[in-house]
């Protein structure tokens, strides 16, 4: 492959790993909407959601002018093999459908929000000095408010594993083990990581960085620091998903679905 | 409170307080006040409180669904408003429960028993994102139409609530507006979308705004309300002013209104239209409503399932 191609492909596969890992990672956070722990809560994560999306969106435009076609075809109209999100992030917030009877775990939800939070910061700080340009431009922007998300999930992970409360910290623990195995997919870089890595597009080694971020973070509420970090079902940069990520793309495109052509 | 206040006697701390509010001071939370004015304060802000909670629900049902991006970014905005605005005002009114000893909790248990309830709307289903659009447009400018009533409320801390609040309802009214627009600008089905969402909600606009007088449904707190100047307008007035501001604006855009009877009659200057069946509102107050117990159940769950958390977090209150 050409040189100028295989920069594009790589720019391109960096950009749908951003955007739809934000993208699914919103959509689940969505479904908690007026179901979290409290109201405060509640108008917090909603926030976050919001801006997870606004990022989504910010991603799915650059391809957009990269002419990979419309933003809301890209984020609506991609069946699961051609999605490039991070499996755990996919992963569904518990039994039951949103509607009906959603039995989320807001251990669950509080691990993985931070786990992804850090990781992303981790990601953007990077992105900041990307030698892809418009991806440089709107990292600054991501991070002012990613300061504030890593504050709020980082509260929550210390408030609940520091609570003493047995039944929190065993919650918190299994949800950690749950997440752990597979989290390795939100590190990996896909097929064009090495490229990416050697065009300046984002740095590699995130994962190394996001253990020692984190490490302080477990002694201080006296967590072994042992991670067994893996990708169990597969590296969803590769198109390898799950049944959860078919469900939501269902749900997530149901009215775009409807037609296609229309403006909505 | 002065020494002079503590000494007198009950009556003379009403017509004080009469006075006061006649003189068009504002109340606070810590001011003396008549026990039927709190217990009036405390039945209006809970249940307008828990119905911005109740009414956050309808809309984030299509929040994963919302067809484009930024009608997920507006839509997912909107419902983080209402429950901000839920927030709001269950301080309000816990600060008005405290001399009771009641808390948040009490709230949360008492709509689950049934003891407090929401409004009418928040009853009903939404079954498309025609209805999302439509609850944004209609029934959050039904909302404006009635808060911006309660505005110069008599009592503070509500009247610097309202402000908050009817400044973002503006922005939902638009946000509703511009997906009804939308969907009225495209296809036949989605045109038939507006259609059906208005046949469908037209009744519980009307109720919305509660019933003309007591005779209609046994009783009414209009009365006590307009003579606390906790507001001004009757529940007549608001109706008439939200058939003024939309009977027009439905019509020009080629819809139709389910009452052929609905026109303005010049010579009284009134709206006359058929009475909704005033007798569902008792219906949605018992829960009965077509999406009552689902939403209810959704709250009860996220409840439950949080219990946990709220234990690891004591003391602290939640
Ligand atoms: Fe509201
Ligand atoms: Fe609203």
């Amino acid at each position: 492959m050409k040189n100028e191609a295989l920069k594009n492909i790589s720019i391109k596969e960096l950009l749908l790993q951003l955007a739809d890992d934000d993208f699914i990672h919103s959509y689940r956070g969505a479904e908690w909407l007026g179901l979290a722990p409290h109201i405060e809560e509640d108008v917090a994560s909603a926030s976050i959601s919001q801006d997870t999306m606004g990022h989504a969106a910010i991603f799915y435009k650059l391809l957009e002018e990269l002419g990979e076609g419309d933003a809301d075809r890209l984020a609506h109209d991609r069946p699961a093999k051609e999605r490039r999100n991070a499996i755990i992030l996919e992963a569904a917030n518990g039994p039951g459908y949103y509607m009906k009877d959603p039995d989320y775990d807001w251990a669950f939800a509080v691990v993985r929000n931070y786990f992804y939070t850090e990781a992303k910061a981790i990601k953007i700080q990077s992105l900041q000095s990307s030698s892809y340009e418009p991806l440089a431009e709107v990292a600054q922007k991501v991070q002012m408010e990613l300061y504030y998300h890593l504050m709020h999930w980082k509260m929550w992970f210390v408030q609940l594993l520091g609570s003493h409360h047995a039944d929190a910290v065993s919650r918190m623990k299994a949800a950690i083990d749950k997440t752990l195995p597979d989290f390795a997919g939100v590190f990996s870089l896909g097929q064009y990581g090495e490229e990416m890595v050697e065009l300046g597009l984002i740095d590699g080694g995130i994962q190394k960085k996001w253990v020692e971020a984190v490490t302080p973070i477990f002694e201080s509420v006296g967590l072994a620091t042992t991670f067994k970090i893996g990708m169990a079902k597969g590296d969803g940069r590769n198109g390898v998903h799950t049944e959860d990520l078919e469900a939501a793309l269902e749900t997530l495109s149901e009215v775009y679905a409807s037609d296609k052509a229309a403006s909505w | 409170m002065n020494v002079l206040f503590n000494e007198m006697t009950e009556q003379e701390k009403l017509n004080h307080f009469i006075a006061r509010i006649e003189a068009g001071e504002k109340i606070e939370a810590d001011d003396w006040m008549p026990e039927d004015y709190r217990g009036t304060l405390i039945k209006l802000i809970s249940m307008h409180g828990i119905s911005e909670i109740m009414g956050a629900l309808p809309e984030k049902e299509w929040v994963p669904k919302a067809p484009t991006l930024n009608r997920k970014l507006g839509i997912m905005a909107k419902v983080q408003d209402e429950m901000g605005h839920g927030q709001i005002l269950l301080r309000v009114a816990e600060d008005l429960l405290k001399p009771c000893g009641k808390k948040r909790d009490d709230l949360m248990q008492d709509l689950f028993n049934g003891d407090l309830k929401f409004h009418n709307v928040f009853h009903m289903e939404a079954k498309t994102w025609g209805d999302a659009g439509l609850i944004g447009w209609l029934v959050d400018g039904a909302a404006i139409i009635s808060q911006t009533n309660m505005l110069g409320s008599s009592y503070g801390p509500y009247s610097r609530a309202l402000h908050r609040i009817c400044a973002e309802e503006v922005f939902h009214a638009q946000h509703g507006e511009a997906i009804i627009m939308a969907l009225a600008e495209g296809t036949e089905q989605q045109r038939k979308l507006v259609q059906d969402s208005i046949d469908y909600w037209w009744e519980s606009l009307l109720l919305f705004f509660g019933p003309p007088s007591k005779k209609e449904v046994g009783s009414s707190k209009q009365d006590i309300t307009i003579k606390y100047r906790i507001r001004t307008s009757t529940n007549e007035e608001l109706r008439q002013a939200f058939f003024s501001k939309y009977v027009k604006r439905i019509l020009s855009l080629g819809y139709t209104i389910p009452d052929q009877t609905l026109r303005f009659d010049k010579e009284s200057e009134t709206w006359i239209y058929r009475q909704p069946d005033w007798g569902k509102l008792k219906v949605y107050a018992r829960n009965e409503g077509p999406r009552s117990q689902g939403r209810l159940s959704l709250r009860r769950i996220s409840y439950e399932n949080n219990k946990w958390v709220r234990e690891a977090l004591a003391p602290k209150v939640m």
